[in-house]
């Protein structure tokens, strides 16, 4: 029975790797996440003329790839799905994901300088503080303090 | 940083952050950590005790830390050695080679020939790097002069 438990176990996912967030321009993704948010680049592969594969990780979690993918008709979308989708994430439809910090209000008064857009300044939750933040492309994130 | 429940006291994280970007913006420059901590308006003390509390380093860790990621950067860049240890501030190659070893395992040298395999790689192999499911369902494969490695 215990052989079982543990060969369950194993079979089970272990973790996230690779995380897609749509973004209207790399070259301007590029500079958001490596120059305002201090994210380094794990991949910058040339794809041809319009594009790159173009990765990058949060500053102390190197294992988690974010890839910034532009939104580019292809085999995966057509014409009008890119127009809907650039339009949706020009309009802040998209909240991909969660950023924690060990210094929420120092993390917003150096993102806020750096020119970050905040559609929510560090507010007291009842399970935390949080802000809002957009990405150049207009991609919402939320920053929360680590306990 | 503590703030008693109350809301805290942004000029004060305003300073300690503004002395955290001035580094940021003049890691190649000879850094005097006192004037940064006299242009903050804080004591020597003071002022690395909250950054410490804010960054988890004190200022002086923080300089290394972005004068040896900002080397990596130029190396990846195939900029040589002893043109990178001056760049980024460092004053001998000595110095610049210890603390480079320490913080990424590798030494200057030893990175930058291991950059320079990399970028033959990425031109001989690019869609090694890209995951086999992007390849797919976004066709890259068939949108690019690329062949899948491997």
């Amino acid at each position: 029975m215990q052989i079982f438990t543990i060969i369950k176990y194993e079979d089970m996912i272990k973790k996230m790797t690779d995380v897609c967030v749509y973004v209207l321009n790399q070259d301007s993704a590029y500079d958001f996440y490596t120059k305002k948010l201090g994210f380094t680049v794990k991949a910058d592969v040339p794809m041809g003329p319009d594009t790159r594969w173009l990765t990058v990780t949060p500053p102390e979690q190197p294992e988690l790839e974010i890839t910034l993918f532009p939104v580019q008709a292809g085999k995966m979308f057509n014409e009008k799905t890119v127009e809907t989708m650039k339009e949706l994430i020009r309009n802040g439809t998209f909240g991909p994901g969660i950023f924690s910090c060990t210094d929420i209000y120092a993390t917003y008064e150096e993102l806020k300088t750096k020119g970050v857009e905040f559609i929510k300044p560090p507010t007291k939750e009842f399970w935390g503080t949080e802000a809002l933040f957009k990405d150049d492309s207009g991609n919402w994130f939320s920053l929360q303090q680590q306990s | 940083m503590e703030n008693n429940g109350e809301y805290p006291k942004m000029y004060l994280y305003k300073r300690v952050v503004q002395a955290k970007l001035f580094i940021d913006d003049h890691y190649a420059d000879k850094i005097d950590l006192d004037n940064i901590a006299d242009e903050a308006c804080f004591s020597k003390y003071h002022f690395i005790r909250l950054f410490k509390n804010i960054y988890g380093n004190t200022p002086h860790q923080y300089l290394t830390a972005v004068r040896i990621e900002k080397a990596t950067l130029l190396l990846q860049e195939a900029m040589p050695v002893s043109e990178v240890c001056l760049a980024v501030g460092f004053e001998t190659l000595s110095a610049f080679g210890g603390l480079f070893k320490r913080a990424t395992g590798f030494s200057p040298s030893a990175f930058l020939e291991k950059q320079r395999q990399m970028r033959i790689e990425i031109l001989q192999e690019p869609l090694k790097f890209i995951p086999a499911c992007f390849i797919y369902q976004h066709g890259l494969d068939e949108n690019s002069n690329f062949e899948i490695a491997g």
